[in-house]
């Protein structure tokens, strides 16, 4: 394939709360900030991911374009998926050799709605949604299955949210207490919070990426895969998907430094820890991760920049990065950046 | 453009205003099983599985690309979903090939629907975002005084309009899956219909369709059957606030034309492709797209529709299957068009085939005609 690398990376200061900027407001800043640290000013091939859901209203990627500065107009194209799965898009394009660049983006305001209940608007609206099981409830059920320790998972929020302290664009939140559940064995602290927030990421092919960074963030495998919606379909205590495309996208193929996981559960930490065969050492989301920051539809595409930057900034040699996307990480992102291509 | 990519298989639902006897996914599964009979595979020769759809409200599911996995055999298999407007159909197919193209996948399934259905779609696009203007108008309000400019521009006589509803839905009798099969069509039938948007008539617009279109998608050396070789592909858009931005003749879309031109070696369109599927919903975006693809000059479109060039047996046939006026699930009615340019190339259009067709363009739009997707595929390889 040929090499495809992250040159730069942004997000937002996230916020708990609805700040009153609308979704291009949020991203002006990250696309210029991207903009002014490659100096590029058009690209060769834009994507974006988002969710109409969230905004209840269809179309909320239009507007969007106002803030990207498409003019003159610009190839571009939109998945209503997180902006993880944009990326992959871009990358697939960047593959094609005539273009050089491409800027990704993804964008989500879960402040202004419901999205425990929204979530539920994914199921299969025939035979579950019915059921009225929202994601909490269904990420209960995974929690269940994979019956993680208590204290194991106490101690995952606890690191994710002193990261996240420690991390500038994530939340403040304090250390884990309180022994209610949200739904048994969830409790609340497990749920990754309420989030508004935006992500920018360029992409630039071969020398190009030379140029444009110092230490570009190699993409050496990038693979995603999906498994049955219907969760009696699946063995919740595994994440299969995720294995298969961290095998593809060659995670084994070397040590990991750093792994930024879209847990937006404290108890899928384990199981994606296992299906990407991360050992005890591996240190995972030292961002904070989406328990600590979860803006919807950017959140992956956060991992993705995480696991770069650490690498621009030369703290890390080999990272991984995983999205995710469907009720109960159905489908699955993996991918690996590396210092050399 | 990279690798070589060819549509080998096509599959269509019959569109119509309700399919009460079909789930989401017992209708996007018949298309997928159309397509892959087309072409003589089954989902387990599938490497990968697009989706696409308009906005999801128009049925009430959230990212329904998660359930449909099952359905369309995508378990283990990587499956994205595409939503570009109303272009989307067209987007999901250039998503589809850029996999094959990119040297990702050998053969992928593209499948776009739509199950209006579900809810009213002019409700579902007249709400609006937080912090923005409504304008409570649906997809006609918004396009008639586009409408009215063009005709104000080009000078255009009133009945332009109505050639057009009648032509695509006489080419619409011809065509199995067309959703309006009105026998006995005519201009005094048109003309009977009401205002809905001046200058749009009833029978100007496009119907409210349920139905799904799916294609698969091959490199070079996992083609069966009869390939409709890519020749060109591109995707253009402009934000739809920019002040002085032309909505009539918007430049996303001359753009995009160019560039899909360029690849193919188009240099006079209407000589050279022998039939174009283009997205005309409401009857005059016909004259209107014609200028702004380059198949006639500036305020001269109307006058190759009065001509009847447009027509199944005129010197550039537009829209032989009826186009979006005589079906439209609107997901899906962008890859319709992209499918039916494969069709013709492959000989295999049936009764609305256009003898001898070579090369054919597929195009799409969406949003406040901002969104462009096109692509065009011949008989030969590129």
């Amino acid at each position: 394939m040929r090499e495809v690398a992250v040159v730069a990376f942004a997000q937002t200061v996230h916020t708990g709360h609805d700040t009153g900027l609308a979704e291009p407001e949020l991203l002006l800043p990250v696309i210029d900030e991207v903009k002014r640290a490659t100096g590029l000013k058009r690209f060769g091939f834009t994507c974006s991911g988002s969710c109409d859901y969230l905004a209840g209203a269809p179309f909320s990627f239009v507007s969007a374009l106002d803030a990207v500065g498409a003019w003159p107009p610009i190839s571009e194209s939109h998945v209503e998926m997180d902006g993880a799965f944009a990326l992959y898009e871009a990358w697939v394009r960047l593959q094609h050799g005539d273009i050089d660049t491409a800027l990704v983006y993804g964008f989500g305001k879960s402040s202004m709605s419901d999205i425990r209940e929204i979530m539920t608007l994914q199921l299969d609206p025939y035979y579950l949604a019915p059921l009225g099981l929202d994601q909490v409830s269904y990420a209960a059920l995974q929690a269940s299955a994979v019956n993680a320790d208590r204290a194991a998972l106490d101690e995952i929020v606890r690191r994710s949210r002193a990261d996240g302290r420690a991390n500038p664009y994530a939340l403040d939140l304090p250390d884990p207490a309180g022994d209610e559940f949200e739904v048994e064995p969830l409790r609340p602290y497990d749920v990754a919070p309420v989030t508004d927030g935006a992500a920018a990421v360029v992409l630039a092919a071969g020398d190009r990426a030379r140029e444009l960074a110092g230490r570009p963030a190699w993409i050496t495998g990038i693979a995603h895969r999906a498994e049955p919606h219907y969760l009696g379909m699946r063995d919740l205590s595994r994440s299969v998907s995720t294995a298969e495309a961290g095998r593809a996208a060659g995670v084994g193929k070397g040590p990991v430094d750093v792994a930024e996981l879209h847990t937006q559960f404290s108890h899928e930490e384990p199981i994606l820890r296992e299906a990407l065969g991360l050992s005890g050492d591996v240190v995972v989301n030292p961002s904070g991760g989406p328990l600590a920051a979860n803006p919807v539809m950017a959140t992956g595409l956060i991992r993705i920049g995480e696991a770069a930057r650490r690498i621009l900034d030369a703290a890390a040699d080999r990272t991984v990065a995983h999205a995710t996307s469907g009720p109960c990480l159905q489908q699955n992102l993996v991918a690996v950046l590396e210092t050399s291509a | 453009m990279g690798n070589r990519c060819a549509v080998i298989g096509v599959g269509q639902t019959r569109y119509q205003t309700r399919r009460r006897d079909v789930s989401l996914a017992g209708l996007v599964r018949e298309a997928a099983l159309r397509a892959l009979e087309d072409a003589g595979l089954t989902f387990a020769d599938i490497d990968a599985v697009v989706i696409g759809k308009a906005p999801d409200l128009f049925e009430g599911v959230m990212m329904p690309e998660a359930y449909l996995a099952d359905a369309l055999g995508a378990a283990g298999k990587p499956v994205m979903r595409v939503h570009t407007a109303g272009s989307v159909g067209g987007s999901t197919a250039l998503v589809g090939a850029s996999l094959v193209q990119g040297g990702v996948h050998g053969r992928v399934l593209v499948v776009a629907f739509e199950k209006q259905s579900e809810s009213n779609a002019t409700w579902a696009l007249s709400t609006h975002l937080p912090f923005n203007a409504s304008l409570v108008v649906g997809a006609g309000g918004y396009f008639a005084p586009h409408i009215r400019e063009y005709m104000r521009r080009s000078g255009a006589p009133d009945h332009i309009g109505t050639l057009v509803a009648v032509k695509d839905r006489l080419n619409a009798l011809k065509n199995p899956y067309a959703h309006l099969r009105i026998p006995g069509i005519n201009r005094e039938m048109v003309e009977s219909t009401p205002m809905l948007w001046e200058p749009i008539r009833y029978l100007e617009t496009c119907p409210s369709s349920d139905g799904a279109c799916a294609i698969v998608l091959a490199a070079e050396d996992k083609v069966t059957g009869t390939p409709a070789w890519i020749h060109g592909t591109a995707m253009r858009s402009e934000p739809i606030m920019l002040a002085g931005r032309d909505v009539v003749s918007p430049r996303a879309g001359r753009d995009c034309a160019a560039d899909v031109y360029r690849q193919a070696g188009v240099t006079d369109p209407r000589r050279e492709i022998d039939v174009a599927e283009v997205y005309v919903p409401f009857s005059w975006y016909e004259p209107m797209w014609l200028e702004n693809l380059g198949f006639a000059a500036e305020g001269e479109g109307w006058k190759l529709t009065e001509a009847g060039c447009t027509a199944l047996d005129g010197d550039t046939p537009w829209n032989a299957s009826g186009g979006v006026l005589s079906s439209n699930p609107i997901g899906a009615s962008g890859l319709i068009r992209f499918a039916e340019a494969a069709l013709q190339v492959r000989g295999m259009a049936g009764e609305h085939q256009v003898e001898g067709a070579r090369l054919a363009l597929g195009h799409a739009y969406g949003g406040g005609a901002q969104f462009f997707a096109m692509w065009i595929v011949g008989s030969s390889k590129p």
